[in-house]
């Protein structure tokens, strides 16, 4: 039993957050969203450069081989400073489904995708809308029971504003001739395992998003001052924050233990992914709300920066699988007769 | 990562649900508060030291097996999954004797370990006082040297145990000028010395679950105090995080419950489904027992790893004793209009111990620190934000 990360996972996550941090800041988050694509080649090309693009691509196609633990801790880092790139979602579910649909496309897509040549995205039929479909070189769609790998030409796209600046949603029509790249069982199996992967990525985002509301929280309440004394001393809203605090402490080692049952392949993953996804969208949604009510006034303005985060966090509990889906799934398994429960049960 | 057990964790857990399966007593015993249940559970403690499963993360020496945090997972996971009665002692195993550990001398864990595992002699705390509750650092029980012995006056209040305790725990004022945490001293009180009056206090339950201690000149040999005189505060605070915590209320109680309450939800869907309330409320109280769980071993598993526990570790007492009550307020609703009957009564059945389990959960969020001062350590130890 080891429940640690290893030092070479903590140390790159620590150096994917110093870069991040760096970089991906509010003001140029801000700038992105003047942009007509809202998409930045540069910080795309930074971060194939540091291998984070082509970190889930097998050696074989030029990539770091690394799988979901790898990542989990990354893709809280992106969710920390806000990434609007589709990183998570790219190391997270496009690669692997090309991996595993493998022959011909995969061997064309994932060099590329590992250079930062090209961007693929996938979308679900859970997801309704597809994620940066806009700045994508292939599009993994879901045709009913089918998988289809579509060229830009092979589709026409219907911009979708969200509430969050920094996601760009599209509905897809497919107008030409896609390839058809799974159908029946096979395709059934993909794509459940696909959501599963942007389920993870939502997680992890979320525990992320929730630290970085309540690091701005902690900061914007210790200077405000009312009454004479900054109003993070008032026990009301200290409170609200410890809140925030408990339930993102727990939600952090689900998140975790869903990464370690996709990467092994266990039985439990599909269950684990959506404890996970549960627990870190309600902690990241109580972040918003706490951290929002917290900020007074302010935070209820365009100028301040709370919203970039809180708006994410809104939008990434109802991505791949709502709470209404990832609890019917739960329930299936815990309400199921013989189901096996209780202590001594959670690592099988 | 390896989320999985080692052969030799596998074959710990083996010997363990093996030696309970043949002792567990078949009959639950009656409650511990009780004169009856008192003396029930000392027997059974003395039972558990024989099969040296009393205390199984003490030195051998002292009749443990040295067990690190993984073991002491399992140990308590088949604990509770075959029903063990609680432990009645846990004031002594679970708080003192790691204090003891770590500030006693070998005198006193010498004198005073041995007889705690048998349970031979039972550990009431002595901790709050009227006017010492939340804010502990008020006490105002005194005790005076005078030449190889403490004379303690004062009074402790919610002593859990202490009606038909052996000894009880806790500090006192050794320096009458000093204000708040300073000048306390940790002192070890036989309960049967002259001068103390105990009148037990009533709980929820009807039963005196906890007492008042009266000191009226207490005589205390200075062999009983623990640590440096002054020093108190410190030997008190010192050993009160991760551990200790994790000793007293280790996911598998709340596991059990969990586990218990879905079994209740799926035995009266019917009925429990006409509140769409309650459904939730089961689902979430299971996911929040696994995640006590999952989030305890990761922790374990960096402290067996020589990591640091730090602040976050003030999480736990709120996010367990929410849950507590969560779960047991869920069966309260599927029990519904039988929920208020006491065990005892005719037609009860199929209510079980869900009503005892539903008041103590009560006591969840106010005892080991109100969750109200756990969240201002929170707010300003792990968050950082002003005083």
């Amino acid at each position: 039993m080891d429940f640690t990360f290893t030092e070479d996972q903590l140390l790159f996550q620590a150096s994917v957050r110093e870069f991040l941090t760096n970089e991906v800041t509010t003001e140029r988050i801000r700038a992105s969203w003047e942009s007509d694509s809202g998409r930045s080649d540069e910080w795309w090309s930074q971060l194939a450069e540091l291998g984070l693009t082509g970190m889930t691509v097998p050696e074989a196609y030029g990539g770091l081989g690394m799988n979901e633990l790898d990542f989990v801790l990354l893709a809280q880092e992106c969710g920390y400073v806000a990434l609007p790139e589709p990183l998570v979602n790219t190391a997270l579910v496009s690669v692997p489904l090309l991996r595993d649909i493998g022959g011909e496309i995969a061997a064309n897509w994932l060099p590329k995708v590992a250079t930062g040549e090209a961007k693929v995205v996938v979308g679900l039929a859970q997801n309704t809308l597809v994620e940066d479909a806009h700045v994508a070189d292939l599009l993994l769609l879901q045709q009913g029971g089918v998988l289809l790998a579509a060229t830009p030409e092979q589709v026409s796209l219907r911009h979708n504003e969200s509430v969050d600046p920094s996601r760009k949603l599209y509905a897809v029509d497919v107008t030409g001739q896609p390839l058809e790249v799974a159908a029946g069982a096979r395709a059934e199996a993909l794509i459940a395992e696909a959501l599963n992967r942007g389920a993870l990525g939502s997680a992890a985002q979320a525990l992320g998003l929730a630290q970085r509301m309540i690091d701005s929280t902690v900061q914007y309440t210790s200077e405000r001052q009312q009454f004479g004394k900054p109003v993070g001393s008032f026990q009301a809203v200290k409170h609200q924050m410890a809140n925030v605090a408990v339930q993102l402490e727990y939600a952090k080692a689900p998140t975790h233990r869903a990464a370690y049952a996709l990467a092994s392949g266990q039985a439990i993953a599909p269950h684990a992914v959506s404890h996970a996804k549960l627990v870190a969208c309600d902690a990241a949604n109580l972040a918003a709300r706490n951290c929002h009510q917290a900020h007074g006034a302010m935070g209820y303005t365009w100028e301040m920066d709370l919203h970039i985060f809180m708006k994410k966090a809104w939008a990434l509990a109802n991505c791949w699988g709502d709470a209404g889906f990832h609890k019917a799934r739960i329930g299936r398994t815990i309400f199921a007769d013989g189901a096996a429960l209780g202590a001594g049960a959670t690592f099988g | 990562m390896e989320l999985a057990y080692t052969d030799e964790q596998q074959a710990f857990r083996a010997e363990v649900r093996s030696w309970l399966a043949v002792n567990v007593p078949a009959e639950p015993l009656q409650s511990f508060d009780t004169e009856e249940g008192f003396k029930a559970h000392r027997q059974w403690e003395a039972t558990l030291n024989s099969g040296r499963w009393g205390m199984v993360t003490w030195p051998e020496a002292l009749g443990g097996r040295g067990c690190d945090l993984i073991e002491w997972l399992i140990f308590e996971e088949e604990y509770y999954r075959a029903q063990a009665p609680l432990r009645v002692n846990q004031n002594g195993i679970f708080l003192l004797g790691p204090t003891l550990m770590e500030y006693g001398t070998e005198e006193q864990k010498a004198r005073i370990l041995p007889p705690m595992a048998t349970g031979e002699e039972v550990w009431a705390q002595g901790w709050s006082e009227p006017n010492a509750g939340s804010d502990m650092a008020a006490i105002r029980a005194t005790a005076r040297l005078e030449g190889d012995k403490y004379v303690v006056n004062g009074q402790k209040i919610w002593s859990t145990r202490a009606v038909w305790a052996d000894w009880c725990f806790g500090m006192f004022r050794t320096d009458p000028e000093s204000e708040r945490h300073r000048g306390l001293t940790f002192i070890l009180v036989p309960l049967d010395s002259p001068g103390i009056t105990v009148r037990p206090i009533p709980q929820l339950d009807g039963l005196p679950g906890f007492a008042e201690i009266f000191f009226d000149d207490v005589e205390v040999a200075i062999e009983n105090r623990l640590g440096d005189e002054g020093a108190g505060w410190s030997v008190a605070m010192a050993t009160a995080g991760f551990e200790r915590g994790l000793m007293l209320r280790s996911p598998a109680r709340f596991q059990e419950t969990a586990r218990r309450l879905v079994e209740l939800y799926t035995a009266n869907r019917e009925s429990a489904d006409r509140d769409p309330a309650v459904k939730e409320a089961v689902l979430r109280a299971y996911l929040d027992a696994e995640s006590y769980c999952l989030a305890t071993y990761q922790t374990a598993c960096r402290l067996n790893k020589g990591g640091k526990i730090g602040a976050e570790s003030s999480t736990n007492k709120i996010f367990w004793s929410e849950l507590d009550q969560n779960m047991h307020a869920a069966a309260m609703s599927i029990l519904g209009a039988r929920a208020e009957l006491l065990s005892h009564a005719p037609d009860a059945r199929g209510v079980g111990k869900w009503l005892d389990g539903w008041m103590f959960s009560m006591s969840g969020p106010i005892y080991a620190g109100t969750n109200e001062v756990q969240r201002n350590i929170i707010a300003e130890r792990m968050l950082g934000m002003p005083r």
